[in-house]
């Protein structure tokens, strides 16, 4: 069996709600596998249905081949979790929640003391270990998290919505530190409803309502998914272009994206001249073809 | 294994040390609740204060009086004129009870007549009244019976009043019938439920509340691990709490320990297992820390008035009587009072032994079963 996780038909209902729906995927060894989807479409139960947190319903998945509910306690000392509550104990220090799940990992001595002083160094917190968890900014509660979970160098690292609630600097160290655990084997399964943050990864599965609705990577998906031509337009009035190109013919989406309209005209269908003339009625209007966007993908795939 | 549960006790020990709420609890609240109960909640009565109606004025109510005044259950504290009187005071709360000469009680002596002496009390507080009555009679009917012997001497018959029996009480274990000597031992059956609860639950909950608890579930440790190790500190704080009462109970109140120490420890380590597996099965039922502490409170006053802790349970309804049957601590104050007044051993108290070796095997029993490594 080479795939270190696969998930045949797991289904999760809360009464009659179904937070997990008829969800099957495979994935291999040394991938980043990004798990996007709006809150509440799913990612969280599927985790926690992986790690014997929560029973299925009905399907079944397999962690490196051992079935997730009847062989949990053989899959827990291989696998990593961090939990999008940033399980740290607040009135300890950094030094001791590390000692904590050291030990409950079964490390200690100079094994624990060894392995200690790798992750400190790893999430950049050396020297800091005799401060309270509690003191900690977001960004280093954050890679403190991260540490726990890779104490015991586990073959796979399950993290659920890492960088919820981080500035953006201290996720794009986040993102480094989680390529680095890659490039040495280990295989992250990471859940985010960042559009930007799902680029990182090797192959995307992308969620809503329960449903896995595509998985491929990311420019894959770009390709295959949306199948007309992106623009970005500029403009004085965002507001009353976008009325006009809703209703255009040959259209397929228009949204506000920052401070532009970006648009999904179908194949063939238009040029920024042939757009820049729908809006001739409006001053300074500028036509750039774009990038199809992950964002694009999902409300294509969202909409069908 | 012995490494994961001994990081889980550590932890658990940091964090108990951290929390300054938990400490308090822990080393501050039993001696407060001894001390308070140690000087607050006894049924010793002495000197109920008591009005005086002398309306005879004579020696012979005035040796009536010093009876009363002699004794020290009673402390005159008003002389007045007149029942209205006497209803005022005993509305005011300022007497719990009155005696009332009448104006004849010298000269219906002195003829050989009965003199009658009325004796009011207030009968709101029924420990109060009942010491208060049963004084009142004793000390009445001392006096008729030396007014009898004097006439009698008067007569020349000195000597042929004889009591007919003679009643040679001897009152054993408490002779001079002290309450602390009751009620301290007892605190410690009090607070080892009250704390272990309490502490036990709200442990286990807030990990839940906090979140921390799936990260503790995703790990190696065994879910009995995890009992064992959120457990052990609070044994130990439960122990020394426990000698912290006794020892406390020792130096401020004399309450004797006559009983095997040891035999008192191993019996009070039996009562624990009920009480923590109370706490954990509470701790499975509560999902933030308010309900657990309100699940708790809702458990312990029942079962402290069913314990036979303030009142005998020997004096409660049938159905009352039984019910208690179905609490620990019943149990466990018949252990701790035997040991520690009678100095009673094993011989005496295997029925309570047997009845809280079952409560534990069953209450643990059904908290581990409950207990989840899950969070559906």
């Amino acid at each position: 069996m080479s795939a270190i996780i696969s998930v045949e038909s797991l289904t999760k209902n809360f009464g009659d709600f179904v937070a997990v729906d008829h969800v099957s995927f495979a994935i291999e060894p040394g991938e980043i596998f990004g798990y996007l989807g709006p809150n509440g479409s799913g990612k969280t139960t599927t985790m926690r249905m992986l790690l014997g947190l929560l029973r299925p319903a009905s399907g079944r998945a397999r962690i490196f081949g051992l079935d997730s509910v009847a062989q949990t306690e053989q899959i827990r000392p291989r696998v990593g979790y961090m939990s999008q509550r940033f399980s740290l104990y607040e009135d300890l220090t950094v030094g001791e929640n590390l000692a904590f799940y050291g030990g409950v990992y079964g490390l200690r001595g100079p094994q624990l003391a060894l392995r200690r002083s790798e992750v400190l160094a790893l999430i950049g917190l050396v020297g800091r270990e005799s401060d309270r968890a509690l003191d900690l900014a977001g960004g280093w509660r954050q890679r403190l998290a991260l540490g726990i979970a890779l104490l015991h160098k586990p073959d796979l690292l399950f993290l659920d919505e890492p960088t919820s609630g981080v500035d953006p600097e201290a996720r794009r160290a986040f993102w480094d530190l989680i390529y680095t655990l890659a490039s040495e084997g280990t295989t992250v399964f990471v859940s985010t409803h960042y559009m930007d943050e799902a680029e990182h990864c090797g192959r995307l599965g992308i969620m809503n309502q329960g449903r896995l609705l595509a998985l491929d990577t990311p420019t894959a998906l770009k390709r295959s998914v949306v199948t007309g031509q992106a623009f970005d337009i500029e403009t004085a009035d965002l507001v009353g272009a976008l009325d006009i190109l809703s209703a255009a013919p040959g259209i397929e989406r228009a949204g506000l994206l920052g401070d532009h309209l970006h648009v999904i005209a179908g194949r063939d269908q238009h040029t920024p001249q042939t757009l820049a003339h729908v809006l001739a009625a409006f001053p300074t209007v500028e036509v750039t073809p774009a990038e199809v966007t992950l964002d694009d993908v999902f409300m294509v795939l969202a909409g069908r | 294994m012995i490494t994961r549960l001994w990081s889980l006790i550590r932890k658990e020990f940091i964090q108990i040390v951290r929390d300054p709420r938990t400490l308090a609890i822990t080393f501050f609240m039993p001696v407060v609740q001894m001390l308070l109960l140690g000087y607050s909640a006894t049924n010793d009565v002495r000197n109920v204060p008591l009005a005086v109606w002398d309306q005879s004025r004579s020696a012979e109510s005035r040796q009536l009086l010093d009876a009363y005044r002699a004794a020290d259950y009673f402390r005159i504290t008003h002389e007045v004129e007149g029942e209205a009187a006497i209803r005022d005071l005993i509305d005011q709360g300022s007497i719990r009870a009155a005696i009332i000469v009448p104006p004849d009680y010298a000269e219906a002596l002195a003829r050989g007549e009965v003199a009658q002496v009325a004796f009011v009390i207030d009968g709101s507080d029924p420990t109060i009244a009942g010491t208060a009555l049963s004084a009142a009679t004793l000390i009445g009917q001392a006096r008729s019976t030396a007014i009898m012997a004097e006439r009698l001497a008067a007569r020349g018959q000195a000597g042929a009043l004889r009591t007919a029996i003679d009643v040679r009480t001897q009152v054993l274990f408490n002779p001079d019938l002290i309450s602390a000597y009751y009620m301290v031992p007892a605190l410690v059956g009090l607070i080892l439920q009250f704390l272990t609860i309490v502490l036990t639950s709200g442990a286990i909950v807030r990990e839940r509340e906090r979140g921390t608890i799936e990260q503790l579930i995703v790990t190696p440790i065994r879910s009995w691990e995890l009992v064992v190790g959120k457990l052990t500190p609070y044994v130990f704080i439960a122990f020394f709490d426990s000698l912290e009462v006794l020892v406390v109970g020792r130096l401020l109140f004399d309450v004797p320990i006559n009983g095997s120490l040891l035999l008192l420890l191993s019996l009070t380590a039996l009562f624990l297992v009920t009480t923590l597996g109370l706490g954990l099965l509470i701790s499975t039922l509560a999902n933030t820390q308010q309900e657990a502490t309100i699940t708790s409170i809702f458990f312990n006053l029942p079962a402290i008035f069913l314990s036979g802790f303030f009142y005998p349970l020997a004096a409660m309804p049938p159905l009352l009587q039984w019910l208690s049957y179905l609490i620990p601590l019943r149990y466990f104050l018949v252990v701790v009072r035997g040991i520690t007044l009678k100095g009673v051993g094993l011989e005496a108290l295997w029925f309570e032994v047997v009845a809280l070796a079952v409560f534990a095997v069953v209450i643990m029993g059904s908290a581990a079963l409950r207990f989840r490594k899950r969070l559906d």
